[in-house]
């Protein structure tokens, strides 16, 4: 086990190395010089060279992934472009109001859309199975846009229930008047699409042996269903889930770029408007760590859920 | 199970003496025929290519940019809606704006609409200076805005604007329906171009790293490693930020560039699974190079992953373009696609007009349900493994 720990990290180390490389050449070279970006419009061939220097772009392309590689280890990325704000404060800061709102979000979500995959379950092959899956895949034709304009505008606006936007330093506050619009939307939206496959994990299973024995002891369907098959669905819904994961950190752009939530999302949206390359480096990095570390915890939790599993 | 195959097994034999050569495409169509919903999907799906490319000749809404109406033009659907008086449509975008606490800023700037905030103060101070002519206020706008005036006559005494339009107006009184075919030619032709840019190069990449194998598959696994590790819209958001351009191009470069990885996955595996067949070993032994091998033996055999993929990848880059698009990392500003238009009808809805946002959702949530239903029966038909399972 602990071996096996000790090799999937090891194997982080080049995908990692490839993530710092292919955003080094995304913002070194495709960008064109971040020296121009940064200085703007008006300026001179000596400040432009200053800034290079500064930034330490003229110098050779390793001895800058170095820097990035510091950088990274160090957690200080400087400065970000366009508020002078330290970059490890804007993660810090941002990190919580983008929790507050995903986590409620993603544990109602996931909760729902296992409740309701048992009872759909139950009425599998029939007209009402049939029905939810077709409200189920227009429910997920229709635009996130238009689900986040729609519900903001008819609950916050018109019937004035939750305010239009907004966001306070208390999490109560937080939780029960800010967040509550964005958390219902964030669970409208994810429904259909974690409904229609949490149902083919519990379709996957209501067909196996085990469940045709457990009718022939004539235990009763709700009892079949809720623990049998439950415990067997686990399997592919927490491998699911836990892919899921890292999703958190990014919040949902969207949700939070309409509410004005000081999310991570949103810092993202801005510094891509602002060209504020030092934030988005930052979140892509360590997002993408954490999406590897996510991905060997679902594979651990795979073994803990199904001791059939063999880890390689 | 031995029946369903029995089942299964004699249409195949009894369509192949029929029809030799295509025998999976062939009988992959009799299973889609049957399938009422694939096919109105499909029907759905065709209609809206017409549209799309009807429009991309120029044949229809080639005039979207115009300014038809009078701004906000009310829905009518051919008279069928009687549209409300504009008047009473203004009062209630007055009180929506007021419930916003703002301003009704959104005020049209057509030249008939400019009002001069100082027009009374001008006034005031030009009677005033009747009276004291030493003291005589010189107005540096004054010359502008007679001009100004005087093209907002010239302008409502010679276009005629109508009342109302089938779909109603946008803020500038551009026609709705039109800018919707329009706009459904952006996303659509972003969409598709992107899906297969994307998939051709998962399908290269793929066929590559599961064929040969060895240093190849280490090597490319660990690109596409690299490209997963990184949740997809903020690899999507990173690449328009580098991006400074906005157009259709980018967006298709952007979305085709990061979107290959699932296609890679897929077709990897299975070209690992061909390798090994005995066609391929034959080939081999015959002596014909690997690359008509990978591409002429073995691609027409995957062919049908490589399709549904398409179609799938297709309905995700139209979604993402038109998140793109909405947060102004999409289109250009002079053109216009669904996302643009969910932009402009998301500050339309706060004044109580609704069509732009009906018009431009409806036809995104058609497309896609229609789309997405008809990979499923794609699906379905050309795996006929599924078929049997079910």
């Amino acid at each position: 086990m602990t071996a096996y720990i000790a090799r999937r990290l090891l194997q982080m180390i080049p995908t990692m190395l490839g993530v710092v490389l292919l955003l080094f050449v995304l913002f070194n070279w495709v960008g064109g010089d971040p020296a121009y970006i940064l200085a703007g419009k008006n300026t001179s061939d000596a400040q432009i060279a200053n800034i290079r220097h500064q930034l330490g772009v003229d110098r050779p392309a390793y001895v800058q992934i170095g820097i990035f590689l510091k950088q990274i280890v160090t957690a200080d990325f400087g400065a970000s472009w366009s508020t002078n704000e330290p970059v490890s404060d804007i993660l810090k800061t941002r990190l919580g109001p983008s929790m507050t709102v995903m986590l409620p979000m993603m544990v109602l979500g996931v909760l729902l859309a296992i409740a309701l995959s048992l009872i759909v379950a139950r009425f599998h092959r029939s007209l009402t199975d049939r029905a939810v899956m077709v409200a189920c895949t227009v429910g997920m034709s229709v635009s996130i846009l238009v689900y986040i304009i729609v519900f903001q505008y008819v609950f916050a606006y018109r019937l004035g229930w939750f305010p239009v936007q907004g966001w306070s330093d208390s999490l109560w506050t937080n939780l029960t008047t800010y967040a509550a619009l964005p958390i219902l939307i964030g669970l409208c939206v994810g429904l259909a699409p974690d409904l229609r496959l949490f149902r083919s994990f519990v379709l996957d299973e209501i067909d196996q042996d085990y469940v045709r024995t457990a009718r022939a002891k004539g235990l009763s369907e709700t009892r079949i269903l809720w623990v049998h098959v439950l415990r067997n669905a686990a399997i592919p819904i927490v491998t699911f889930v836990m892919a899921a994961l890292p999703g958190l950190l990014v919040g949902a752009f969207l949700i939070e770029r309409f509410f004005s939530i000081p999310g991570i999302g949103r810092e993202v949206l801005l510094a891509v408007e602002r060209s504020d390359f030092p934030v988005i480096k930052a979140i892509t990095v360590y997002v993408a760590l954490a999406t590897m570390l996510a991905n060997l915890a679902a594979d651990l939790i795979y073994k803990a859920v199904d001791p059939r599993v063999e880890l390689k | 199970m031995a029946a369903m195959a029995k089942a299964f097994h004699f249409p195949m034999s009894a369509t192949v003496a029929v029809n030799r050569g295509n025998g999976f495409w062939s009988l992959a169509w009799q299973r889609f025929r049957d399938d009422r919903v694939g096919v109105v999907s499909l029907v759905i799906v065709a209609a809206f290519f017409v549209v799309v490319f009807l429009s991309a000749l120029g044949v229809i809404a080639s005039g979207w940019n115009e300014e038809v109406a009078i701004p906000d033009a009310p829905p009518d659907l051919w008279g069928l809606l009687k549209p409300a008086p504009p008047m009473a449509m203004e009062s209630a975008a007055q009180r929506a704006a007021q419930r916003m606490g703002k301003e009704p800023s959104l005020e049209p700037l057509l030249p008939s609409a400019v009002m001069d905030p100082l027009a009374e103060t001008l006034a005031r101070l030009r009677g005033e200076s009747d009276v004291l002519p030493e003291s005589r206020v010189v107005d540096p706008l004054a010359e502008t805005l007679r001009t100004l005036g005087a093209g907002d006559e010239l302008l409502t005494t010679t276009i005629e604007k109508r009342m109302s339009l089938p779909f109603g107006g946008d803020r500038w009184g551009r026609d709705v329906l039109t800018k919707t075919i329009k706009g459904s030619q952006t996303s659509i032709i972003v969409g598709l171009t992107a899906a297969l840019l994307a998939t051709f190069l998962g399908t290269l990449l793929g066929a590559l790293a599961g064929y040969y194998g060895h240093r190849t598959d280490d090597a490319l696994n660990w690109f596409y490693s690299v490209f997963n590790a990184i949740p997809y819209l903020l690899l999507i958001l990173a690449v328009a930020a580098v991006l400074q351009q906005r157009g259709v191009v980018t967006v298709i470069l952007i979305l085709g560039l990061t979107g290959w990885t699932g296609v890679f996955r897929l077709v990897r595996a299975e070209y690992i699974k061909h390798r090994g067949r005995e066609y391929v070993r034959a080939a081999h032994a015959f002596g014909v190079p690997n690359r008509r091998i990978l591409f002429f033996h073995i691609l027409p055999n995957v062919s049908h992953v490589v399709l549904v993929n398409v179609s799938i990848l297709a309905v995700g880059f139209i979604k993402a373009e038109v998140i793109l698009s909405f947060l102004g990392f999409g289109v250009a500003v002079d053109e216009v696609s669904w996302g643009s238009m969910l932009n402009d009808a998301h500050r339309e809805l706060i004044l109580g007009r609704w069509w732009e946002l009906l018009a431009a959702g409806g036809a995104m949530a058609l497309l896609v349900t229609a789309f997405s239903l008809l990979t499923d029966a794609m699906r379905d038909a050309l795996d006929p493994k599924i078929r049997v399972a079910s």
